[in-house]
């Protein structure tokens, strides 16, 4: 019963499409020759695959439906083969091996062009997580996180260009900058929320941009700045090849780095703050959270992560300019958040590698390339709208007094 | 007795609508006092003007710390200043954090007798570690006291909703307050659920020697609780006493049943 109901919503879906599709895929004039030709094998192939994928989507639906239960009763998700994994050391350490591993010995195995795309995706990575500390912990929609990435590498090449700073001096300096940036970000848009919040954010992302296109004699305009220098390893001189290990084992290090801090900071005073003031704002406050100094610090140390990528993206390609810096990376970070999971680290890094190294690997295809992307997106948010892998809270145990 | 809280005429203009008209109100150490009254009597805005939500208009708001503390006006502080001061409260529509663990949501509570900041975060040096254990130790108590021991690691919005009422109250309480103020607590609740509230506020008073203020509708729940009553109606105070005084105020009587068209 239920499955002739299916097929028949299933051959409307078809017959509707075959209507939509007809003028375009069926008909096709010839003016010159003033001929008409009627494709009628490209309307069979649209019922056919219409009808295919409209009978597939429902049957998805409806075991997502019947899912739900299940997975709503069980508080920690345990379905889920992250938490699987993390749930014994004898499961997680070998896994953590062989991830060592791989990164490890990446970069001899492969060519330079493939570790060349590692690092970028490594750079998604840890700007991924830094969003994740705004967007997913503290719940605040930053639509122009470039800018941050955009101070950082500008802050390099500027510093590199006017006053040969080192790679090394300007790290930290670029990682201050960007928080202050962060701050400054922070400060008007304390009243906001939500869409308000996004669109103001937005704006900001675009005067960086615009400021950095425009302002000639300060960031030399669209022109950008070039010869950069690489990243130095006390005076030692290194051929090309040499110089993209280094930076790998440098990214290697700096996500490490990033993943230790925020798994820290999310487990912390401050963290839980975070999170308290994304899921209730007025709660929040009215429970002793000072929320100016919360929503700032996490503007701050978001921002921080994104100023240092920026100084290792000027580093690693000697050249910059504003065209690096649009609202498309923006998304594309923020896409790495959503699609990984809301404040959960392991699923930015997952969703960081798959949407840097699918582009990149699907070159075969390039036509299609953003297509793909795009119904990959469709398909994440309609059947696991809480991202690849969902946020586990900590749980603590305690002995049972005697009561 | 100690007065710990005085409110003088206090009042509170919405552009034209005064909420608030000359409200004063004072408490007592150890005292429960119920503030009721008809539907858009002002009830929740005196919560809100006194917690910091709203900045009155006019009037004073003056706290005094039991034990010896000294006397400080708190009109136009932010929510989490007043709460630091030592007034936590609970919200009429529950506001949890509903993403987070039963024993979360209270450690948040702990925020602001806590200190760690940003490096003791990454660092996790000893002082931090101490300082995050006794959070975690002063909540379980406090939950274990409420009743919610056996939830401590369920997401607060899988909680039945008897129970989400009093993790509100327990939220409250690990900001160590003097002075508590519940926004309806028995709204929605079952007769036996009101009955164990009844007990639990007692003996929060009784224990933990905190004052109570509350907004409540179930005049049951009201005349066994409270020592004394504040009635308000059209944002202003119209009656004050005990409950058995309340119960036959003619004031009061017609403000709840309505004026009789022929008197």
């Amino acid at each position: 019963m239920r499955f002739w109901s299916e097929v028949k919503q299933s051959v409307l879906v078809a017959v509707w499409f075959m209507f939509l599709t007809f003028p375009i895929l069926v008909i096709r004039v010839n003016p010159i020759e003033k001929l008409v030709v009627w494709r009628w094998r490209n309307l069979l192939w649209i019922g056919i695959g219409a009808f295919v994928l409209s009978f597939l989507w429902r049957a998805l639906l409806r075991r997502k439906e019947r899912g739900k239960p299940a997975t709503s009763t069980e508080t920690a998700w345990k379905t889920d083969w992250v938490s699987w994994i993390a749930a014994s050391p004898g499961r997680y350490i070998p896994a953590l091996g062989v991830v060592g591993l791989i990164a490890v010995l990446f970069p001899i195995v492969m060519s330079p062009y493939q570790t060349n795309i590692m690092i970028t995706a490594l750079m998604y990575v840890v700007l991924g997580l830094g969003l994740n500390i705004v967007v997913g912990l503290a719940g605040l929609l930053d639509l122009g996180y470039v800018a941050f990435y955009a101070v950082g590498a500008y802050s390099y090449a500027l510093l590199n260009h006017h006053f040969a700073l080192g790679f090394w001096t300007v790290l930290p300096l670029a990682a201050l900058l960007a928080a202050c940036f962060g701050v400054l970000l922070g400060f008007p848009v304390l009243r906001l929320r939500g869409d308000y919040l996004a669109i103001v954010t937005l704006g900001f992302g675009e005067i960086i941009r615009l400021i950095l296109e425009n302002w000639n004699e300060f960031s030399f305009g669209p022109s950008g700045i070039s010869g950069i220098a690489r990243p130095g390893f006390f005076g030692v001189s290194m051929t090309l090849n040499q110089a993209i290990v280094y930076l790998y084992y440098l990214m290697i290090g700096l996500t490490l780095f990033t993943i230790f801090v925020v798994n820290r900071l999310q487990n912390s005073r401050i963290g839980r703050a975070w999170i308290a003031l994304r899921e209730d704002e007025i709660a929040c406050q009215a429970m002793g959270v000072d929320k100016t100094k919360t929503k700032l610090t996490a503007f701050a140390l978001g921002a921080t992560w994104a100023g240092m990528v920026g100084v290792i993206f000027a580093a690693k390609t000697t050249f910059i300019n504003p065209a690096s810096f649009t609202f498309l990376e923006s998304a594309m970070i923020l896409s790495i958040v959503v699609l990984g999971g809301m404040g959960s680290i392991v699923g930015v890094i997952v969703a960081a590698f798959i949407l840097i190294l699918l582009p990149e690997y699907l070159r075969a295809f390039s036509e299609y390339r953003m297509l793909i992307f795009g119904m990959i997106m469709v398909l994440m948010m309609v059947f696991r709208p809480q991202g690849i892998v969902a946020t586990v809270r900590k749980a603590y145990q305690f002995k049972r007094r005697t009561l | 007795m100690d007065v710990i809280l005085d409110v003088s005429h206090l009042t509170m203009d919405f552009g034209g609508l005064r909420a608030l008209d000359d409200v004063s109100l004072t408490i007592e150490r150890g005292e429960i006092m119920a503030l009721i009254g008809p539907n858009g009597a002002g009830k929740t805005t005196f919560f809100n003007c006194i917690t910091g939500i709203y900045t009155p208009t006019a009037g004073d708001i003056v706290i005094r710390k039991p034990d010896g503390g000294k006397r400080e006006r708190i009109n136009g502080l932010k929510p989490n200043q007043v709460t630091e001061r030592g007034m936590a409260r609970t919200f009429q529509n529950i506001r949890l954090f509903p993403n987070m663990t039963v024993l979360e949501n209270v450690m948040i509570g702990r925020h602001c007798r806590t200190h760690a900041g940003i490096a003791g975060a990454i660092l996790r040096d000893p002082r931090t570690r101490r300082e995050e254990q006794d959070v975690v130790d002063h909540s379980y108590a406090i939950l274990e006291k409420i009743g919610l021991a056996d939830h401590v690691n369920d997401l607060a919005k899988n909680l039945p909703y008897g129970a989400q009422r009093r993790l509100e109250i327990a939220r409250a309480l690990a900001t160590e307050p003097f002075l508590l103020l519940l926004d309806e607590p028995a709204a929605g609740m079952n007769p036996i659920e009101t009955q164990e509230l009844d007990e639990l506020i007692t003996r929060i008073r009784d224990e933990e020697h905190i004052s109570i203020l509350l907004i409540e509708h179930d005049m049951k729940l009201v005349m066994s609780l409270s020592d004394r009553i504040t009635v308000m109606d059209y944002g202003k105070k119209i009656a004050e006493g005990t409950p058995s005084e309340i119960r036959n105020n003619p004031v009061v009587i017609k403000a709840y049943l309505g004026e009789d068209i022929d008197a």
